[in-house]
């Protein structure tokens, strides 16, 4: 169920530069939601003036504490407001909103997860599920701008973890994929959460492959629950719900099987 | 909300105040609609407020077939408002009635079907298709600002709107509500065009023609350019609007735009509407209808105020 709930920071802190790690925490006797890995909230910031709330990623999630943690990076005014929030202080959060990773088609796979910058914060969550799922190998491919590492730790502990920065200052020289081919991984099935080239390659690789890719889009959002109709994603097919080839990034997505959009 | 009802501060006041209204001979339980393209058909929406409460749901556009819509970027959030240009996507008659108009029947409320087209033909085959339908009225978006083609253009000349009004009259099985653009010079001519044309009402404001520039990218932040703005932006120009409109009319008055708040929807019918619609706000809360309703009850009980509908027009 749907809800937009009043929740603490706990913490807020700046993991490296532009880039915040931001847990929230239920209120006290309600039940947090259960949390698909890739699935996201819209964070509002406290600032009348900005109406609509930012839909950030769930990184991880941990229903003991009834937390959330997100990881942004501050791209505006908005995120801006989260990034300054003190830990005390209250906002609220619209949640839990679109569908998720379908780990069932990942189990007893060799998963590749594929994150780029910004894109990897979801990974990260998705890396943490699939670990505790026996029989499932996860390798995860992050790609970063350069030395401002983040989340390594995390993948680290449930992942094999590859780096690839765009500058070459730690692992691989280049993208996701680089790293991929440098290591000869092989993999049953791809995820990939990052910017829409990124993507591009991503989904023609695994067609390559003859593998199955899911990838999370993003677009502009207002509503965040399917009514306005403001994050479409074209699609090869009609789409059950519009009767046109538009998807709603916010309620069928984020996550799409990669030829299922067209995202050319 | 509702456990209000029955705390004894309440009870010892006496009768609770009627807060039924009437638009074009049906009764609406409360003056609270949805503004059209907000809400979807509801769906979205039932998981965070109960239909049932509410005056009437006002339907996002249909046209006689599927729209696909303006290409993404399709919304922007600006200082106190968004843009947006979705281009009325939607799924076309067929597929609401048998989907979107079934699902609203489950509830007790009015379901008011808000129609959109780019030629009159369109408009009319809406209409008609509609005709037999469980529907309790029309709303005709003859003010679009996003769609290229036709729409908006009925809705800024007299004339034209006075035209495609009487064409629907005569085909329409259910109340028409005309939709007026905000985009005119004189919003009390039209709302006149639309009364001499047969309306049973009219709704005001679709949203403002507006831009956004994203200045570092040197780039329009919408696909198309141009979008409608609306949300607590655009209200003193609504309010405004309403009033001259009221004021030219003696056709029942729909007031939107910006409504964030009970107040800001009893300053609507302050101003002259006998009913608000609930819109952009919805993102920003979307237990907003239901905290509109339950607020201008109490706003009526505070004021000592027996009906809702003794506030139309009620500004001194
Ligand atoms: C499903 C989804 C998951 C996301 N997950 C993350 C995440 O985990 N971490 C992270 O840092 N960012 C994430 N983003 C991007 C994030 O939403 C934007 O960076 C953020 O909204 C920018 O807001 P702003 O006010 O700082 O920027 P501004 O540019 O000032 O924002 C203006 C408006 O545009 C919207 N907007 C701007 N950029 C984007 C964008 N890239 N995507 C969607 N809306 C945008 C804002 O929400 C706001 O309504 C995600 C986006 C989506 C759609
Ligand atoms: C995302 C969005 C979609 C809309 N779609 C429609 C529509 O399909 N038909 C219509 O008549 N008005 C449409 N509108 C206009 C609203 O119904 C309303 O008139 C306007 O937004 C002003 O009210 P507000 O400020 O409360 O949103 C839309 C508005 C928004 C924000
Ligand atoms: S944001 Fe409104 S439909 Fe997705």
């Amino acid at each position: 169920m749907k809800r937009k709930t009043r929740m603490t920071v706990t913490s807020n802190r700046c993991l490296t530069d532009g880039i915040y790690s931001m847990t929230l925490q239920y209120p006290e006797g309600e039940a947090p939601d259960a949390v698909n890995p890739g699935q996201f909230a819209g964070i509002y910031t406290g600032n009348p003036a900005m109406l609509l709330p930012r839909p950030i990623s769930i990184c991880e999630w941990d229903p003991a504490c009834r937390t959330l943690r997100f990881v942004f990076r501050v791209a505006g005014a908005g995120t801006a407001e989260l990034a300054a929030m003190k830990e005390g202080s209250r906002t609220d959060m619209l949640g839990v909103l679109g569908n998720g990773y379908d780990l069932s088609a990942l189990a007893d796979r060799k998963v590749l997860l594929l994150g780029g910058g910004i894109g990897i914060p979801p990974m990260v969550g998705l890396a943490e599920a699939l670990h505790d799922l026996p029989g499932t190998e996860v390798t995860a491919a992050m790609g970063y701008r350069d030395n401002n590492l983040f989340l390594t730790e995390e993948l680290t502990a449930c992942s094999r973890l590859l780096i690839a920065t765009e500058d070459g200052s730690v692992g691989t020289s280049g993208n996701v994929l680089d790293a991929v081919r440098e290591n000869a991984i092989e993999a049953d099935v791809v995820c990939a959460c990052g910017p829409m080239p990124m993507l591009r390659a991503v989904a023609g690789y695994a067609k390559e492959k003859g593998i199955p890719a899911y990838i999370s889009l993003e677009e502009r959002m207002a509503c965040g629950v399917g009514a306005c109709l403001g994050c479409v994603t074209r699609t090869r097919e009609v789409d059950a719900h519009s009767h046109v080839r538009n998807a709603r990034i916010c309620t069928e997505g984020p996550v799409f099987r990669a030829e299922e959009v067209e995202i050319g | 909300m509702s456990a209000d009802r029955n705390s004894s501060e309440w009870t010892n006041k006496g009768a609770l105040p009627d807060m039924s209204v009437e638009i074009a001979g049906v009764t609406l339980k409360n003056p609270v609609m949805t503004a059209s393209g907000t809400f979807g058909s509801g769906m979205e929406y039932s998981e965070f407020v109960d239909l049932n409460h509410l005056g009437a749901v006002v339907t996002k556009g249909v046209a006689n077939v599927p729209w696909e819509g303006n290409p993404t970027p399709r919304v922007a959030e600006v200082y106190g408002g968004m843009l947006n240009a979705i281009g009325l996507q939607n799924p076309g008659i067929d597929v609401f009635i048998e989907r979107d108009l079934a699902f609203l029947k489950q509830f007790d409320t009015k379901v008011i079907v808000n129609v959109c087209g780019h030629t009159e033909e369109e408009y009319l085959e809406v209409v008609e298709r509609l005709a037999d339908q469980p529907v309790d009225m029309l709303e005709i978006n003859v003010s679009c600002p996003n769609v290229k083609q036709g729409a908006i253009q009925f809705g800024q000349d007299p004339k034209c709107l006075c035209d495609i009004t009487e064409k629907i009259k005569r085909v329409a099985g259910q109340p028409v509500i005309m939709k007026l653009t905000p985009n005119v010079t004189d919003i009390a001519q039209m709302a006149r065009a639309a009364e001499a044309g047969g309306a049973d009402a009219i709704s005001l404001i679709n949203t403002l023609m507006g831009m956004k520039i994203d200045v570092e990218k040197r780039k329009f932040v919408l696909a198309n350019k141009t979008g409608g703005l609306s949300g607590p932006a655009i209200k003193p120009v609504a309010v405004r609007m309403v009033w001259q409109a009221a004021q030219a009319v003696r056709i029942p008055v729909i007031g939107m735009g910006g409504i964030a708040s009970a107040e800001d929807a009893v300053e609507f019918m302050l101003a002259g509407a006998s009913a608000v619609a609930v819109g952009a706000m919805n993102f920003h809360d979307p237990y907003l209808t239901q905290k509109v309703v339950d607020g201008m009850e109490q706003y009526l009980i505070r004021h000592n105020i027996s009906t809702a509908r003794e506030l139309t027009g009620a500004v001194l």
